[in-house]
C-alpha cells in the first residue's frame, strides 16, 4: 500500500460525514465504524467485568469470615448480600459475556473476516451501542437507588421478584429488568446486522463453507439469542407490569402462576448458555488450528453440529426445575434431551484434539489459553451430567455444586475465551504485540486460582452446602469447620486470581507504550482480517483493494507449498483449484 | 455514502428485505411467548370466559376490517413504488396511517369504554393478557405509522423507493398478529 493509513481513513471519513460529521470526542462517539462499536462494546465489557469482580470479592469475604469489615465497602448487610450475588450473576453474563464475546469480537470480526468493508447497517450498530449503554447505566443505577439492587437472583423468580413487599426494593426490582430488557433490545439489534452482514456481504468468491468457524459461530449464537429472547421480553413486560401496576400475571392469588416465569426464563436462559458458549467455541477453534498449523478437523461436521447444538437447546430448559414441582415424566423428556446436548459439544472437543493431534504446536499465551477453555469447560461439561439427570439434580439442586459447575462452563467462556480472544487479535485491534512472558505469568495466574476457588466449592456441594446462605455460623449444624476452611480457600484464590489481573493491564499498558509494532499477518494466519493493516483503516480495505475470496480459511501446511499457510485471498496458480 | 457492505446481495435478496424478515422472526418470537402463555392460561382458567364476555366482538370485527384494509392500501403502495410513482406511493401509505389511525381511535373508545365500566387491567387474569396484548399491538401500530410517514415523505419525492415494500411487509406482520388477538381475546367467549 503506498497510501499510509492515515490519509485514507481521513479521506474515507470525509466523504461519510461530510455535510453533518461531528468533531473531536463527539466523532467517536457517533461513529459508525464497526470496529470502534466493537471497541467501545469491549472497554465497556471490561469495566463491567471489574464491577462484577468487585461484586464477588465482597460477598466472598462475607462468606469467609462472616461478618467482617471488608476493605472498600464495609459490613455487608444480608440485603446488600443477595443484591451483590443477584448483580454479579446479572453483570457478568449480560454485561461482560455477551457484549465483549458476542457483541465486541462479532463486530470487530464479521466484516472483517468476510471481506466487507463495515456492517450492513452501520447506523444501526450504532444505535445497537447505545441501547447497551444506556441499559449499562440503568442497570448501575438500580444498585444505588432507595432500598438498593434488586436481590431476587438472577433468574428473578416470582414471587421475590414480583412484590415489593417481600423483595423490600421496590425501584432497584424494575429498574434491574428494564435494565436487562433494554440489554435485550441493543442485542436484538446486533444481531440483525450479524446475521444479515454474513448472508448478503460476503467478499467475492467466499461460499458458505469458506466463512471461518467463528464467525458461523457467532451468528448462529445471535439467531438462537433472536428465537429465544421473544418469550422472556414478554414475560418482562408481565413481571414490570406485577410489579408496577398491581396486575396477578404471577401471582395465584390473581390466576396467575409463578412457575410461567421459570419457563419464560428458562426457555431464553438456556439457550443463552449456547448464545455465549458458541463464539468463545469459535475463537478457540480459530487459535487451535493457527497455532497447531493443521486444518480444522471435519469442517463441515463441526457446523452442522452447531445448529444441532442450537436446535436441541430449545428443548432442555425445564432441567432448572425438576424441584419446581413439575410432572416426573416430564423430568424424564428433559433428562434425555440435556443428556443428549452433551454429544454435539463433546463432538467440539474431541475436533479440537484431533485438530491438534500431529499439529505443529506452539504454546505462546493465546494457545494457552485456548487449550485451557477446553480442559476446564470440559470439567463443567461432565459435571453437568449430575445436574442434567432429575434423580442427581434433586440431591445437588441449589447446593453448591451448581454454582461450581457453571462457573466452570461460564468462567472458561467470559474470561478465559475473551482472554484467549483478546491476546490472539490484539496485534490486529491496536497494531502492537503483547508481551508474551507477561502474557504467560497472567495466564497461570489466573488458571490456578481459578480451579483453587471451584474445586473446593465442587466439594461443598457435594456436602450439601446450600448455595444461597449468608452467613453458615448462624446454621452450626451446617456449619463444619472443615467446610470453612474451603470456604476461606476459595476466597483466598479468589484474591490471588484479581491481583493477577494487573499483570494483564500492566501488559496492555505497556503494550500500547513501548510494544514493537504488529505486522500486518503476525501469526501468519489465512483468514482476510490479516490481510489489512494492523490495525485496518476505516472502510477495513482500500475500494480498490477489497479482497476476493480462493479458499476456505484452514489452509495449513498445504503439501506442495513453499508456506505453511495459505491467505484466502491469493489467488491459486494456474491450472489447479 | 453507503459502505460496499450494504450493497451487496451474496443470497440475492436485498440486505433491508432479509433484515425486515429477521425482525419479524424476532417479533413472532415475543407475541408466541405472550400469547403462548395467555392460550395456557384460558385452557387452565374455564372461567376467564365471564371476561372474555364482555369484550365487544363489533368493535374488534370493525377495528379488524380497518386494519385488514390499512394493509390493502399498503400492497396499492407497493405496487405504485414497483412502477416508480413515488408520489402515488406516498399517497397510498399516507391512506394506510389514516387507517392505523382510525384503528387506534377506535380501540381508545372501546378501552375507555371498559376501564370506565370498572374491566382495568388489575381485574383479573384475563383483563391483564387483554389489555397487554392488544396494547403491544397497538403500540407496534403506532410505531409502524410512524415509519410509514418517514418513509412515504421520502417516496414523495422519489428516494429510497424500496422502503415502501419493506414497511409493507412489517404492516402485514402487525395485521397478522391482529388475526391471531381478535379470536383469541374476542370470539373465544
Amino acid at each position: 500500500m503506498v497510501e499510509p493509513a492515515v490519509d485514507l481513513t481521513h479521506g474515507q471519513h470525509h466523504d461519510d460525514h461530510a455535510d453533518h460529521g461531528p468533531q473531536g470526542w463527539l466523532k467517536y462517539l457517533w461513529s459508525t465504524d464497526h470496529k470502534v462499536i466493537a471497541m467501545q462494546y469491549m472497554f465497556t465489557g471490561m469495566f463491567m467485568a471489574l464491577v462484577g469482580g468487585f461484586m464477588a470479592y465482597v460477598f466472598r469475604m462475607q462468606l469467609a469470615f462472616p461478618g467482617i469489615d471488608v476493605p472498600g465497602f464495609g459490613m455487608v448487610s444480608p440485603g446488600e448480600y443477595n443484591a451483590l450475588v443477584t448483580n454479579h450473576g446479572t453483570i457478568m453474563i449480560f454485561w461482560v459475556a455477551m457484549p465483549v464475546l458476542l457483541a465486541a469480537f462479532g463486530n470487530y470480526l464479521i466484516p472483517l473476516m468476510v471481506g466487507a468493508d463495515d456492517m450492513v447497517f452501520p447506523k444501526v450498530n450504532r444505535l445497537s451501542f447505545q441501547v447497551f449503554f444506556v441499559s449499562t447505566i440503568v442497570i448501575l443505577a438500580s444498585l444505588v437507588v432507595e432500598g438498593g439492587g434488586f436481590a431476587g437472583a438472577w433468574t428473578a423468580y416470582p414471587p421475590l421478584s414480583a412484590d415489593s413487599t417481600y423483595n423490600l426494593t421496590p425501584l432497584g426490582s424494575t429498574l434491574w429488568v428494564i435494565g436487562v430488557g433494554l440489554e435485550f433490545v441493543a442485542f436484538l439489534l446486533g444481531g440483525i446486522n450479524f446475521i444479515t452482514t454474513l448472508m448478503n456481504s460476503r467478499a467475492p468468491g467466499m461460499r458458505a463453507f469458506d466463512v471461518p468457524i467463528v464467525v458461523w459461530m457467532i451468528v448462529v449464537a445471535s439467531i438462537l439469542f433472536m428465537l429465544s429472547v421473544g418469550p422472556l421480553l414478554a414475560g418482562a413486560i408481565m413481571l414490570i407490569f406485577d410489579q408496577t401496576i398491581g396486575t396477578g400475571f404471577f401471582n395465584p392469588a390473581m390466576g396467575g402462576d409463578p412457575i410461567l416465569w421459570q419457563h419464560l426464563f428458562w426457555f431464553f436462559g438456556h439457550p443463552e448458555v449456547y448464545v455465549v458458549l458458541l463464539p468463545a467455541m469459535g475463537v478457540v477453534i480459530e487459535i487451535i488450528t493457527t497455532f497447531a498449523r493443521k486444518k480444522v478437523f471435519a469442517y463441515r461436521t463441526v457446523i452442522f453440529t452447531v445448529v444441532a447444538t442450537g436446535v436441541l437447546s430449545f428443548f432442555v430448559w425445564a432441567h432448572h426445575q425438576f424441584i419446581a414441582g413439575i410432572d416426573p415424566r416430564m423430568a424424564n423428556i428433559f433428562t434425555i434431551t440435556t443428556l443428549l446436548i452433551s454429544v454435539p459439544i463433546a463432538e467440539l472437543c474431541f475436533v479440537y484434539i484431533a485438530t491438534l493431534y500431529g499439529g505443529s504446536i506452539t504454546l505462546n499465551t493465546p494457545m494457552l489459553w485456548a487449550l485451557a477453555f477446553v480442559a476446564t469447560f470440559l470439567i463443567g461439561g461432565v459435571t453437568g451430567i449430575f445436574l442434567g439427570a432429575a434423580g442427581a439434580d434433586i440431591y445437588f439442586h441449589d447446593t453448591y455444586f451448581v454454582l461450581a459447575h457453571f462457573h466452570y462452563t461460564f468462567f472458561p467462556i467470559a474470561i478465559i475465551g475473551a482472554f484467549a480472544a483478546i491476546t490472539y487479535w490484539f496485534p490486529k485491534m491496536f497494531g502492537k504485540m503483547m508481551d508474551d512472558r507477561l502474557g504467560k505469568i497472567h495466564f497461570w495466574g489466573t488458571i490456578i486460582p481459578f480451579n483453587m476457588i471451584f474445586i473446593p466449592l465442587f466439594v461443598l456441594g457435594m456436602g450439601g452446602q446450600h448455595r444461597r446462605i449468608y452467613n453458615y455460623s448462624h446454621f452450626p449444624e451446617l456449619a463444619l469447620d472443615w467446610f470453612q476452611d474451603m470456604r476461606v480457600l476459595a476466597t483466598g484464590s479468589l484474591l490471588v486470581m484479581l491481583a493477577f489481573q494487573s499483570v494483564f493491564f500492566y501488559n496492555w499498558y505497556k503494550t500500547i507504550r513501548h510494544g514493537p509494532k504488529a505486522p500486518k499477518n503476525p501469526w501468519k494466519a489465512n483468514s482476510l482480517e490479516w490481510t489489512t493493516e494492523s490495525p485496518p483503516p476505516h472502510g477495513n480495505w482500500r475500494p480498490d483493494e477489497m479482497p476476493v475470496v480462493y479458499r476456505g480459511p484452514y489452509e495449513y501446511s498445504t503439501p506442495d507449498r513453499e508456506d505453511d499457510y495459505w491467505p484466502q485471498n491469493e489467488p491459486s496458480p494456474r491450472g489447479s483449484a | 455514502m453507503r459502505p460496499i457492505a450494504t450493497t451487496r446481495a451474496a443470497t440475492g435478496i436485498a440486505t433491508g428485505k432479509l433484515a425486515v424478515w429477521w425482525v419479524l422472526a424476532s417479533e413472532v418470537v415475543i407475541f408466541g411467548g405472550l400469547l403462548a402463555s395467555y392460550i395456557m392460561f384460558r385452557l387452565g382458567h374455564p372461567e376467564w370466559a365471564d371476561a372474555a364476555a364482555v369484550t365487544n366482538t363489533t368493535i374488534g370485527a370493525v377495528n379488524t376490517f380497518v386494519l385488514l384494509s390499512s394493509s390493502l392500501t399498503a400492497v396499492l403502495a407497493h405496487q405504485a413504488a414497483e412502477r416508480g410513482d413515488g408520489r402515488k406511493a406516498a399517497q397510498w401509505l399516507y391512506c394506510t396511517i389514516v387507517g392505523a389511525a382510525t384503528f387506534i381511535g377506535i380501540k381508545t373508545y372501546e378501552w375507555w369504554y371498559e376501564i370506565s365500566h370498572g374491566y382495568t387491567i388489575t381485574s383479573n387474569g384475563f383483563w391483564a393478557f387483554y389489555y397487554s396484548a392488544a396494547g403491544l399491538h397497538a403500540f407496534h401500530v403506532i410505531a409502524g405509522a410512524v415509519i410509514m410517514f418517514i418513509v412515504a415523505r421520502d417516496a414523495a419525492k422519489n428516494i429510497e423507493l424500496h422502503r415502501v415494500e419493506l414497511i409493507g411487509i412489517y404492516w402485514h406482520f402487525v395485521d397478522i398478529v391482529w388475526i391471531f388477538l381478535f379470536p383469541l381475546l374476542y370470539i373465544a367467549k
